[in-house]
């Protein structure tokens, strides 16, 4: 009893600790100094009362759990439905019915709708990308984001000097990126486990510093702007085409309507998002993936059947890195600007949550988990200065819950034929 | 008799001050089964990591078909075909144990990127054929039937078995299993003894192995070389090994 009630009085000044720096205060800017006051005896009360319940909670832990019907046994899922998910059966088939929907839905939402779910897109794709690295190579890369970077700038460089177009650049910014990887894959590559992920961020910022001041190149800190949206087959999706050129509603007959513009990159983006899903299903069954995953498991063993790590890691960070390349000339292409601070390390921190929120390996979670952590503080803008609280609150919740991620994949069984 | 495919002379590895292992020297001929014995922390483990190339020798030369070998990286070494087995399994635990089978081919197959995005026939036709050999290699070991299990759920025994298939995978003229019969009950052994014979005589690969169990070293093995204390003891036939005075002391202490 004694242990217990040191242990709720702990928590309740826990609540305080944690609640009242962040909430209790109020900091107001008085000329040029500060000063913090407090916020009012209405949110001191409230922490108050959060910090009794907590008390209480922790001081009557055992009958609590008896009441809500033997605690830890209980899962939020039941076993049965919870092995039904995971098959690599049933995921691919909601992957199919993912993209079904993803395909007719655009013509009939609003365009805000469109705009978010083609964010979502990006997201996808970069998290399917970073789950070759980390998902299925199990190499934490925390600088994912700088390959997003150099895929983004490639584009915007290429159609800012030589005036390229999107489809053209694509490719070379998929390719850049993947050079990228290539090159600080080698020297990074001999590390492992913490050691690589503090390198891994450290080249990320070094990309992003990089962009920022290389002003004469790529405009420092202002970026570069102004450039152009995709086009379809040559057309453009403005109101009025540049000389020489035609408009998609001209061409088709059609009056002029800037929802078609979110439309067809949304399309764009789905185009690129199944590319990917469909290249690392592939790889998945390849030699190259089954190798990824055999260094995950045991790198002494691979080297030890004749399997090449440098190799084989480089290939797995080598086409991470090319898949956030295609996002980026896309994220390029969407927003029309590029500045270094779109690339900052939060960035490579929301693709992370995304593959370990999705569970490892799986993709169908990495799409769940892309809408869920792109979707969620779109829906909830009003409490956006709480963002990272829920964010933590959220990791918390799945660790607790679901450490395995939202869907994780089965190993799928080979038939042997006799 | 037959060529000699390895040979060893003059071994020796140190860590810092420590001299592990001093001047073993070994030659295996094609299809022999030759036995590294000795006590506990004798450097037998050592001498196979010499030799697959875990560790980089400190002196000595190490022959594969008179071809230096030392030095080289493991993925090297077990390229020209000396592959090994750990003292502690090493599976891919998470992965099934036909996954297993699969990623010890991974040189023989077609890796081309194009060839298996696109499924070409020559990659339809290298799968069918590396599923048809781990489908071979999990009858010989009796793993059929848990050919989808994850390795990691496997009894030890069964685990013991699917590492050697998985050396066999990937077409071997030496393999070298690092105690093999640890941790084996006696009927296991028995199976051990057979398999063991079994690869030397359809698969024509020489064995080198590390074993405690001196009833199964003294029933297999051509040849056997006693290390004590990092440094050769003693070399010979089993029956020479058996009434070598000096191999006695070693093992029982002095009287």
């Amino acid at each position: 009893m004694n242990r217990n009630l040191k242990q709720a009085f702990f928590s309740a000044l826990l609540v305080w600790a944690v609640a009242f720096p962040v909430l209790g205060l109020k900091l107001s800017i008085d000329g040029i100094s500060l000063i913090v006051h407090s916020q009012g005896s209405f949110t001191i009360s409230i922490i108050a009362v959060c910090s009794i319940l907590m008390f209480l909670r922790v001081l009557f832990d055992k009958q609590w759990s008896s009441v809500m019907g033997g605690g830890s046994d209980r899962k939020l899922i039941p076993p049965s439905v919870s092995n039904f998910l995971t098959l690599p059966k049933t995921q691919r088939w909601i992957i199919l019915g993912l993209i079904v929907a993803a395909l007719i839905w655009p013509f009939f939402g609003s365009r805000g709708a469109v705009d978010i779910a083609t964010l979502i897109l990006i997201y996808v794709l970069l998290g399917l990308g970073l789950n070759i690295v980390v998902g299925l190579a199990g190499l934490l890369d925390l600088g994912y984001v700088g390959f997003y970077a150099v895929g983004a700038y490639s584009y915007a460089m290429l159609s800012h000097y030589l005036g390229w177009s999107f489809w053209v650049c694509l490719p070379i910014a998929g390719l850049m990126a993947a050079t990228f990887g290539f090159l600080l894959g080698f020297p990074v590559l001999r590390l492992r486990g913490d050691y690589l992920a503090i390198v891994t961020l450290g080249f990320g910022e070094i990309i992003r510093l990089f962009l920022r001041n290389l002003t004469d190149w790529t405009g420092g800190p202002n970026g570069i702007s102004n450039i152009p949206k995709p086009e379809f087959f040559g057309l453009t999706f403005e109101r009025r085409a540049a000389e020489g050129m035609q408009t998609f509603h001209e061409f088709f007959g059609l009056e002029y309507n800037s929802i078609n513009k979110v439309i067809f990159l949304y399309l764009v983006a789905l185009l690129l998002a199944l590319l990917a899903l469909f290249v690392i299903n592939r790889l998945l069954r390849m030699p190259i993936g089954r190798a990824w995953e055999a260094l995950r498991e045991d790198e002494i063993a691979c080297r030890a059947l004749g399997l090449n790590p440098t190799v084989i890691k480089l290939s797995a960070f080598t086409l991470g890195a090319c898949f956030a390349g295609f996002a980026g000339s896309f994220f390029a292409a969407r927003q029309g600007l590029v500045t270094p601070e779109s690339f900052t390390f939060i960035e490579s921190a929301i693709i992370l949550a995304i593959v370990v929120l999705g569970g490892m390996g799986s993709q169908l979670g990495v799409i769940l988990a892309a809408i869920v952590m792109i979707l969620l503080p779109e829906l909830m803008r009003e409490f956006s200065e709480y963002r990272m609280l829920m964010f933590g609150a959220l990791m918390v919740l799945m660790m607790i819950w679901r450490p395995q991620g939202l869907l994780p994949m089965q190993r799928p069984h080979m038939e042997l034929r006799r | 008799m037959s060529r000699e495919i390895l040979q060893v002379s003059d071994l020796s590895m140190r860590f810092g001050g420590l001299l592990a292992v001093n001047g073993v020297g070994l030659t295996v001929k094609e299809k022999q089964v030759v036995a590294l014995i000795g006590p506990n922390g004798a450097g037998k483990t050592t001498v196979f990591n010499c030799l697959t190339g875990f560790y980089k020798p400190s002196g000595g030369t190490i022959l594969l078909d008179g071809q230096p070998i030392q030095g080289l990286a493991g993925h090297q070494i077990a390229r020209k075909g000396v592959v090994r087995t750990f003292q502690n399994v090493r599976l891919f635990k998470e992965m099934t144990a036909l996954e297993n089978l699969l990623i010890a081919q991974h040189r023989h197959l077609n890796t081309n990127f194009f060839a298996g995005l696109f499924k070409t026939p020559s990659f339809r036709r290298s799968e069918k054929e590396a599923m048809e050999r781990a489908q071979y290699w999990l009858e010989k070991v009796n793993l059929t039937e848990f050919a989808n299990r994850t390795a990691g759920t496997l009894a030890y025994g069964q685990q013991r078995r699917l590492e050697i298939a998985r050396c066999m995978m990937t077409q071997p003229r030496i393999i070298m299993l690092d105690e093999p019969a640890a941790g084996l009950n006696p009927k296991e052994t028995e199976d051990l003894k057979a398999l063991i014979g079994y690869l030397r005589e359809s698969h024509n690969v020489t064995v080198l192995l590390i074993e405690h169990d001196m009833k199964l070293v003294m029933s297999i093995s051509d040849h056997i070389v006693v290390i004590n204390q990092g440094t050769p003891l003693a070399d010979g036939t089993p029956e020479e090994i058996r009434c070598n005075p000096d191999v006695i002391k070693a093992y029982l202490g002095e009287a």
